[in-house]
Order: structure tokens, then sequence, then C-alpha cells
């Protein structure tokens, strides 16, 4: 198994101006991934682990998306305080929002070393505008559909791939249907057995009790 | 045939203890009618034409396990224009809505369309997802539903039988009679438009409006 934060450093002695971060999984051990926190030199570092002779990470076998809407987190922290001349600690809690951002996922093996996979991610500027990240299309030829499936479904633009067009939806579809503020069409007219959510759909097109 | 009192056109009602008293004699009779359908419920042939899991399931019906040509429906034609019956057999997107709804128009009459599958019927395990055509009956006219998540080949050997008795049922004469047979009925159903956001329109509401549900 790839120890990532050699590869981490391995990376960053190559690229001298990459910004790496190992993200943890800490439900599954051995599955944590490489973040490439400035993805503006990720093509060079894709073919770069695809060519190195002991790693030749020559198949991406999955490319996903992921959508992280913008968040608040509540942090508490303790800290002493002095009121009164009596030293006391007191708890505060300070609310902080993280940003949005769009993610996407490559899932890298070796076909001809037989190690992998190698998860490397690179997250979007934002959810909004800043939305392009390079295309990995010219090193793994195998990525262009899953990357225009990530296009479809999540709205990212990938710069430099050969034919960004939507690939399950029609080419007329403005929406992004797998990010979390998605808003289906409301044909939830007839639902014979609703519950939960599709209930609360379904509920204002019942008639009105006569 | 002989023409009697009250008998209107084609249809001809002959008494039945006569009928029976000339088969006795080797005098087989019949009406144009019952002739007619005969031929028609007889060979219904299909599109051939799959959308999903379900197709397999009508391939398998029409192989030689299930045998589909003992109702003379083997022949799966490749073209709408050769086609007497449609089997929406699979999910329908709403990507390929307006091009079932096309096939269906291409079709000459007397045409027929049986929805084979929860997804055909209702959209089923994709019912609430965002490209799932919630049931083909929204904007075509479907004479039979098989639920079930593939139907068996029986249920559509069932389905197909249930076509066939509705074919001979049908009166030729009448405003009950078979759509092929009215000038006014619609032969053509508009075919949807990809919107920005869903099709255009959603449903076809004329043929399909959302059943009246009692609630507690």
């Amino acid at each position: 198994m790839l120890n990532l934060e050699q590869l981490k450093s391995r990376i960053e002695a190559a690229f001298p101006s990459a910004r790496l971060e190992v993200v943890k999984n800490p439900g599954a051990p051995g599955q944590d991934s490489l973040l490439l926190s400035d993805p503006a030199r990720a093509r060079e570092i894709a073919a770069w682990l695809r060519d190195q002779p002991d790693l030749r990470f020559d198949y991406a076998s999955n490319v996903t998306g992921i959508d992280w809407p913008a968040r608040t987190v509540v942090e508490k922290h303790r800290e002493k305080q002095v009121i009164d001349g009596v030293e006391r600690e007191i708890e505060r809690a300070t609310e902080r929002t993280i940003p949005g951002c769009l993610e996407v996922v490559y899932h890298l093996y070796s076909m001809q070393l037989k190690h992998g996979p190698l998860i490397l991610r690179m997250r979007t500027r934002d959810r909004a505008e800043g939305v392009h990240l390079p295309s990995l299309t010219p090193v793994w030829r195998g990525a262009e559909f899953q990357e225009r499936e990530v296009y479809d479904l999540y709205g990212v633009i990938f710069d430099g791939h050969p034919d960004l067009r939507r690939i399950l939806m029609w080419d007329e579809f403005r929406d992004y249907p797998m990010r979390k503020d998605y808003v289906e069409p409301d044909d939830f007219e007839y639902e014979p057995t609703p519950h939960g959510e599709v209930l609360e759909r379904a509920r204002p097109h019942y008639r009105k009790p006569e | 045939m002989g023409l009697g009192q009250g008998h209107i056109g084609l249809e001809i009602i002959m008494d039945e203890a006569l009928r029976n008293e000339l088969k006795r004699h080797g005098i087989l009779t019949t009406t144009l009618e019952d002739l007619y359908n005969w031929g028609r419920k007889n060979s219904v042939w299909p599109l051939g034409f799959g959308l999903a899991c379900c197709a397999i399931e009508m391939i398998a019906a029409s192989m030689s396990r299930w045998d589909l040509a003992r109702f003379g429906a083997e022949v799966f034609r490749p073209s709408p224009r050769q086609a007497d019956l449609m089997i929406v057999a699979g999910t329908v997107t709403k990507k390929m809505a307006p091009q079932v709804v096309r096939l269906y128009n291409q079709m000459p009459e007397p045409k027929y369309v049986i929805a084979m599958g929860a997804c055909a019927i209702s959209g089923g395990p994709f019912k609430q997802g965002y490209n799932v055509l919630k049931g083909i009956d929204r904007y075509i006219p479907v004479d039979i539903h098989i639920p079930g998540c593939p139907p068996r080949p029986e249920a559509l050997l069932h389905a197909f039988m249930t076509l066939q008795r509705k074919i001979d049922s049908q009166s030729l004469l009448g405003p009950e009679r078979p759509r092929h047979l009215q000038a006014e009925a619609p032969s053509e159903f508009p075919v949807p438009e990809y919107g920005e956001h869903d099709l255009e329109p959603p449903k076809n509401g004329t043929l399909w409006q959302p059943p009246v549900l009692a609630r507690g």
C-alpha cells in the first residue's frame, strides 16, 4: 500500500509550487486521499503520477463528484478570564462559515504494477462562478465520459476537455441534478403511498376536503 | 349473411339456435365483425423496441420457451410503419420519452400499447428521480398495464391475451368502435419538447389526469 505522506513529499519535491494535503478517511483505514489544494498544475502532476517508473498510475478507474454546500459550524472553546479578581473558565461559541465548493475525486490504479487505488481530489473555488478545474482527460483518456458526467450532474467545468457536453441529461437542461440544492420539477400530483419528504411534496396537490 | 328486422349495417344478429343447426349440416356462419376481429387479434405484430431490463423478459417471451408465436405475435417489426403493437418495455427516461411518442405517432392505425413493468406504468423505483418519466401513459394512450419488476414472460403473455380479448370485443360500429374507424379520433399525439427543467409539457392533459385519491 502506498504511503501517502511519502508520495506527498515526492510530489512537492518534483513540483515545488504544488500545494497538497492528505485527507484522512476516519471510517476506512488505508483509504486516505490526496487533495490538490491548488489544482492549477494538476495535469502535470497527473502525468507525472502516470509516468514515474515506480508509480505508473496508468488507469483512472473512476471519476466522481461531491457537492459541498456552504455550511456554518459552531465551535466551542473554553478560555480563562479574570472577572472581579477571580479566574473563571468561560465557554465561548464562535460561528464560522465554511464556503461551499465542488469536489472531483479520481480513483487511480496501476495496471502495470498492480497497485492502487490512489484517491486524488480537487476542489473548485466556489459553487457559482469559479467552477473550473483542469481536465485530466489528456492524461487518462478513459476519464472523458466520466468528466462529462460530473459536468452534467454537478456543473464542474473541465478546462481542456476535448468534448465537454452533457451526457445523461439533454442539452437544453439547465440544472445540475446531483447538487444538494437542486429542486426537482413539481410532478408529485399522484403519489399513491407517499411518506417522508415525498409526502411533504405531494401534500400541496391534495384536494381540499369538501 | 341475411339481413333481418332491426339489423343495421354490418351488425348481424343470427339466432344462435339457427347457427348451431346450420353447423350440424356442415354450414359455418359468421359475421364480418367476428371475422375481422379474429384476423386482427391473431396477427398483432409488435415493434421491436426495448428500453431496459423488461426488454429481456420481452425477448424471452418471444423465444421458444414461452413462444409468443402461439398468439401470432412473433414478428417483431424493425419499423414502426409495419407494427401494430408497441410494448413499452422498461424505464422511460425523460430524454427518451419524445422518441417513444414519435415512434408511436409513426405507427399506422390500428395500434395498441402495452406498458410493461413498474417503470413504464409509473416510473417504478425511479419515480422520485429527476430523469425518469412517471409513466408513459402521460403522453400516449396505454391499452394494457403490466405491473412487475420485471414482469415474467407469463405476465406479458397474459397482457397479450387481455389485449386479444379487447380487440375481439371491439364493435365495428357505434360510439365504442375502435379508434381507427373513427375519422375524428386522434392518431398522433404531441411530442414533448426538452425544456430547461423538465419536459414541456410535463404531461398530456387530455390523456392523463391524476386519479383522485381518498385521503384521510
